[in-house]
């Protein structure tokens, strides 16, 4: 190409660009704090992922507004027995691509999302056997009963079996990968909108699906994701109209939003516990000034920490009221029977008293672990933590760290470094087997992942009991009275102090009508905009 | 002049490996990035399995030598979080970087001398205490708060300009330009302003001491005596001798400034490298932050050699003591 050549291209290109720019009508906006970064369904469990590509991507259930489960690439499913699952598939579904969906594509997305590099391994029991029945009807055949099979399966999302072998995508992309993967840049799925293009990490143009099978309540052609990680530039480019929709707004900017002429902040509870733990195991804490015994292994001193936490104040001051403070250590949107629990009251002089008792009537001094960029002000709630129990004579060093750091120390990799700690969990099930088994099982078994996430070693045999009960029940009612005591023991022995669940805060242009769900994914195929 | 170039290339060699040694020391305490890969509630079994593949379970001096010897090859490997290899991503961002810089440079060099000329010329009118305050704010206000105050004046309040991403870009083969769109223009502005401010303060200030200097000296004396117009002393002489410096610093800062753009990048969502690098700090992507910090060190170490061999060039008195070194 000559240089005349070149300049006459690149004047073309330019008009064709400001020609095709404009014409915004039916175009969201969309800015997220964090980033899509694989297209590949299987290569990162996390919501802000599983949200984007949930508009490529459908799984066999959806959950609706509500977080029920709903039909979807399955039309229903029964257990003819308790070990057996049988799926019926619907039919007239097509990929983005225009293959036909049927039951090769499930057996083999169950394959694939069994794989090594995969991050999702645990969305099939392992020992699970999928067999194709007819071309729409698929069998799971569990080594054990399990009522909540499905229960994450609107995120398992159903990828094409001939796309993937044309495109040498069978493997799931595991991060080590040396050559990069077609399935991380490219997506062909069956849901509402389709990948225009996607440049990681800068900007993903999703184009209406013009064959969905669903009707849309949606009145899209497009929606424009950029992920804005700067908290005020997301803020602003909201205000002055440069997107529609931002997700999260930053506490201290929701009256800001609120008050603007063009935009609001739709707020909600989150599903998400964050809650405080203390290392329950070892017999000398690691961080604390009480050497030959362990503090927290005494129930009373568990209570006093309890007892001196005034989580209504955290609400109101640090939080800005935005936190629904909890008695459980799971939201009450996930379990029925939550509204039977009371936090026990904010009693600062009860808690020297039982600190007293504890024999420890000058406190003692110990170190707190926190996180500073995971939760919604993470690091200013483990500060006021500190202050109140200073009330009560215990001297509490704080360590709020990047996440990246924190996780590292903490964590089983870690080795459990911590004495005292601050952590949110959201069920990855929606049920609370998983906050019994991960949070709340004791971690003695080696060989089991019983309370892998349990960084206190907090233990009771009885709850490990229920919990095994709990997997195996199929009676809901009789399964949620199980799950009742075995929070109710937990809460007897203060085997945790949970805080609260945090709020949901989304920017929303005026023009954008939009629902909020509470497990925090922004799902725009609700999302209806005006002109 | 071939053994100095080589001596310089060599200690150039140097510099690049002691930054690689502290880069690769500082991974250490980075955090872990396997957590950053999986999720809170994966088991520790699958976790073992992603460190494995990562070969972060092999003794450090083996990840050290296998870390040099792919740099060494320009391997960088595989973006933990993109899944796409790293030299890939850092091309695909460099065109908006490399733009930004230089927009911002030519902002600071254009304002800069001008604003230090007027100030110099006439010291002790209102336009230049007023350019004296815009430099003092320039040097002391830290450059993301400048970033987000123009963004609340510009884009929230007036709403004339983007506040943040590059607007629409044209590819020319490999590279990205938005200087050839209405809306990448307009996205080029504040960026550019934010990144450019503190050169341009700098440019300014040494304009205004070097052409006060040179104002003094006796050549500028007999150029008056010889009855010359003033604009012509001003411009063809006085300025023409205070340039160098001026170029030198200039061409030592565009380094800084591309380095340095991590959080001007930041601020405006600017899809460059340093806006990559910030990411990957956040979430542990090693292979990323190791070539983009040897990436930077080898532009600084470049930029540096030439400049050293251009001074060779320009003066004469530096060459003869480099042919026969003391």
């Amino acid at each position: 190409m000559s240089v005349r050549q070149t300049l006459l291209a690149a004047a073309t290109a330019c008009i064709l660009a400001v020609a095709m720019a404009p014409a915004s009508a039916q175009t969201l906006r969309y800015a997220n704090q964090g980033d899509l970064k694989s297209l590949d369904p299987y290569t990162l469990n996390e919501s802000t992922t599983h949200a984007h590509l949930g508009h490529i991507f459908e799984g066999l259930i959806a959950r609706d507004k509500d977080l029920k489960i709903i039909p979807a690439l399955a039309e229903k499913w029964e257990t003819p027995e308790p070990t057996r699952w049988r799926f019926h598939l619907r039919k007239g579904v097509k990929f983005q691509n225009g293959d036909p969906f049927t039951a090769d594509d499930v057996v083999f997305s169950a394959e694939r999302v069994q794989k090594k590099g995969s991050n999702l391994q645990t969305r099939i029991p392992s020992g699970t056997k999928v067999v194709k029945v007819d071309d729409y009807t698929v069998d799971f055949i569990l080594t054990s009963p399990n009522p909540i099979l499905n229960s994450q399966w609107d995120t398992w999302y159903i990828m094409s079996k001939k796309w993937a072998e044309a495109n040498n995508a069978v493997e799931p992309t595991p991060a080590a990968a040396t050559t990069p993967s077609f399935a991380s840049l490219n997506a062909n799925g069956t849901g509402a909108f389709s990948v225009e293009s996607h440049q990681p990490g800068v900007k993903t143009v999703f184009k209406a699906n013009p064959n969905w099978w669903r009707k849309p309540e949606h009145n899209l052609k497009e929606i424009i994701f950029t992920p804005i990680g700067s908290d005020a530039t997301r803020v602003a480019a909201l205000l002055s109209g440069e997107v529609d929709v931002i997700e999260p707004v930053p506490i201290q900017d929701i009256t800001r939003v609120d008050s603007s002429q063009n935009a609001q902040v739709l707020k909600g509870p989150e599903l998400r516990t964050i809650f405080i733990g203390m290392d329950q195991v070892r017999d000398e804490l690691l961080y604390s000034n009480v050497k030959g015994k362990n503090p927290f292994k005494d129930i009373k001193v568990r209570e006093a920490f309890f007892k001196a936490i005034d989580i209504e104040l955290i609400k109101t001051r640090v939080m800005r009221g935005l936190s629904t403070p909890s008695a459980l250590m799971i939201a009450p949107q996930l379990f029925k029977l939550s509204g039977d629990f009371k936090r026990p009251k904010f009693d600062p002089d009860g808690a020297k008293k039982l600190l007293t008792e504890a024999g420890y009537p000058d406190g003692f001094e110990v170190t707190m672990d926190c996180p500073n960029d995971r939760y919604v002000n993470d690091a200013a709630i483990c500060q006021a933590v500190v202050g109140m129990l200073a009330r009560i004579g215990v001297k509490v060093t704080l360590l709020a760290q990047p996440k990246a750091q924190y996780f590292a120390k903490v964590l089983k990799p870690g080795g459990y470094q911590t004495s005292f700690y601050l952590l949110g969990w959201t069920p990855g099930t929606l049920d609370s087997h998983n906050v019994l088994h991960d949070i709340m099982g004791c971690r003695d078994d080696p060989k089991s992942n019983r309370g892998e996430a349990n960084l206190g070693g907090y233990c009771n045999k009885k709850v490990d009991e229920l919990a095994e009960k709990v997997l195996q029940e199929t009676d809901t009612n009789k399964r949620d009275l199980l799950i009742k005591e075995a929070f109710e023991i937990a809460a007897k022995d203060f085997g945790y102090i949970p805080l609260h669940q945090q709020a949901l805060a989304w920017g929303v242009s005026k023009k954008v009508k939009l629902s909020q769900r509470a497990d925090n994914q922004v799902l725009l195929y609700w999302a209806t905009k005006q002109d | 002049m071939l053994a100095f170039t080589l001596r310089r290339a060599i200690q150039a060699i140097g510099v690049m490996i002691a930054v690689g040694v502290i880069a690769f020391s500082m991974f250490r305490f980075a955090g872990d990035p396997v957590n950053q890969i999986v999720s809170l509630d994966t088991p520790a079994a699958e976790r073992e399995a992603v460190r494995k593949s990562l070969g972060l379970d092999d003794p450090v001096p083996v990840q050290f030598a296998r870390y040099f010897g792919n740099a060494a090859q320009f391997k960088f490997g595989v973006s933990y979080q993109f899944r796409q290899p790293v030299s890939n991503l850092l091309m695909e961002r460099m065109p908006a970087t490399l733009e930004l810089a230089a927009c911002a440079t030519v902002f600071a060099m254009v304002f800069g001398i001008l604003m230090g000329v007027y100030s110099a010329l006439r010291r002790d009118t209102i336009l230049t205490k007023f350019f004296q305050a815009v430099s003092l704010i320039g040097i002391s206000l830290p450059t993301f708060l400048i970033g987000i105050l123009l963004i609340y004046l510009f884009s929230v309040t007036l709403g004339w300009l983007p506040s943040f991403g590059r607007g629409d870009v044209v590819r020319i083969g490999w590279w990205t330009t938005g200087l050839l769109t209405l809306s990448g223009l307009k996205a080029l502005i504040m960026p550019s302003i934010t990144l450019g401010l503190f050169q341009m303060t700098l440019i300014m200030r040494l304009v205004r001491a070097e052409m006060l200097e040179v104002l003094r000296t006796d050549y500028i004396r007999f150029a008056r005596a010889r009855g010359l117009t003033t604009r012509a002393i001003h411009f063809g002489h006085a300025l023409k001798n205070t340039l160098v410096p001026v170029i030198t610093v200039a061409g030592l800062q565009f380094g800084s400034v591309i380095a340095f753009a991590i959080i001007t990048e930041t601020v405006f969502q600017w899809p460059g490298m340093g806006l990559l690098f910030v990411q990957a700090v956040q979430n542990v992507d090693i292979p990323i932050m190791a070539a983009y910090l040897l990436m930077v060190s080898l532009i600084f170490v470049t930029i540096n050699l030439v400049v050293d061999i251009l001074y060779t060039i320009v003066d004469p008195r530096l060459r003869s003591t480099i042919r026969r070194p003391a």
